[in-house]
């Protein structure tokens, strides 16, 4: 039995498992770390896939740095509390499951039809990951892939002056007869907001 | 490697559907957007299973890149739910209801 196997239905299990306990904890934060979980699973997977590069990626941006970030939201909104159960839409659940499961099942009947048991070449990792995976990737990224990557890196710097812009906390704009009234009773004067 | 292609892009459809359940069962904002991180690595895993199928590096490459959009998307997202909540004192998505008809 091949050791790649082995590690598959080993970890398969554990990222199915902790993917549905995902959406049945019903504190955000028990949620965020079974996420933590699935995400090292499937780490787990880009290693015997061989991507390695990823692997490390997928942990220190993934698990590190976006669940980080997670948490802290979680923390400072202090959404510790359960979720409510009421259904606004009656029959939204049950709805959605089956929707889930016809959809797990239609893809499932299309790899079934299209991959079969293909396994792709056995020497990737001599022909493929010349020289290591990461050199290999980034030969690739920096000549085929150069000018998305570029463009990445605006759509980065966007989103970080996006998250400032959004969090800054705005003072309300006052009406004139609200200044005026502020600047004869004086800050804190009983002006009523 | 002797494990098929196929069983690693099943296994993504499995995640891909839990977190599509995620998003239309949950009602914390935050959970939901935990679901929207879920599909999106069960899409990298197929990414990197055609990769591997394949016999090159430009599925690796995709993932990648959806990696860096997912980072940008969650730091963008979050601070919509602080203010949200800010606004609202509620994660809850059904209370975002303003535009409701």
């Amino acid at each position: 039995m091949a050791p790649d196997y082995i590690v598959f239905w080993v970890f398969a299990p554990i990222s199915v498992g902790s993917a549905v306990a995902v959406l049945f904890q019903r504190n955000a934060v028990h949620s965020a770390l079974f996420l933590i979980v699935n995400f090292f699973t499937l780490a787990v997977f880009y290693l015997v896939l061989g991507a390695p590069f990823l692997f490390a990626v997928q942990i220190i941006v993934y698990a590190g740095a976006i669940m980080v970030l997670f948490l802290f939201v979680i923390m400072l909104l202090g959404v510790d509390r359960d979720e409510s159960l009421v259904e606004r839409l009656r029959g939204q659940r049950p709805t959605a499951i089956l929707l889930g499961l016809g959809l797990a099942a239609e893809v499932f009947v299309t790899i079934r039809a299209s991959l079969g048991l293909a396994r792709g070449p056995a020497d990737f990792d001599q022909v493929v990951n010349e020289g290591g995976n990461a050199e290999a990737l980034s030969r690739v990224l920096f000549r085929d892939y150069f000018l998305p990557f570029e463009v990445t890196s605006i759509l980065l710097i966007v989103a970080a002056v996006a998250a400032m812009v959004l969090a800054q906390e705005r003072e309300r704009a006052r009406t004139r007869a609200e200044a005026e009234a502020f600047r004869v009773a004086g800050p804190g004067g009983g002006v009523p907001t | 490697m002797r494990t098929p292609i196929s069983y690693f892009v099943a296994l993504s459809v499995i995640l891909f559907a839990i977190g599509t359940v995620g998003v239309l069962v949950r009602k914390n904002a935050l959970v939901i957007f935990m679901s929207v991180e879920l599909q999106l690595n069960a899409v990298n895993l197929a990414l990197v299973a055609f990769s591997r199928m394949h016999g090159n590096l430009n599925g690796q490459v995709l993932a990648f890149f959806s990696m860096v959009v997912a980072a940008a998307e969650v730091v963008v997202g979050l601070a919509i739910i602080v203010n949200v909540y800010r606004r609202l004192h509620s994660a809850n998505v059904d209370d975002a209801s303003l535009l409701r008809w």
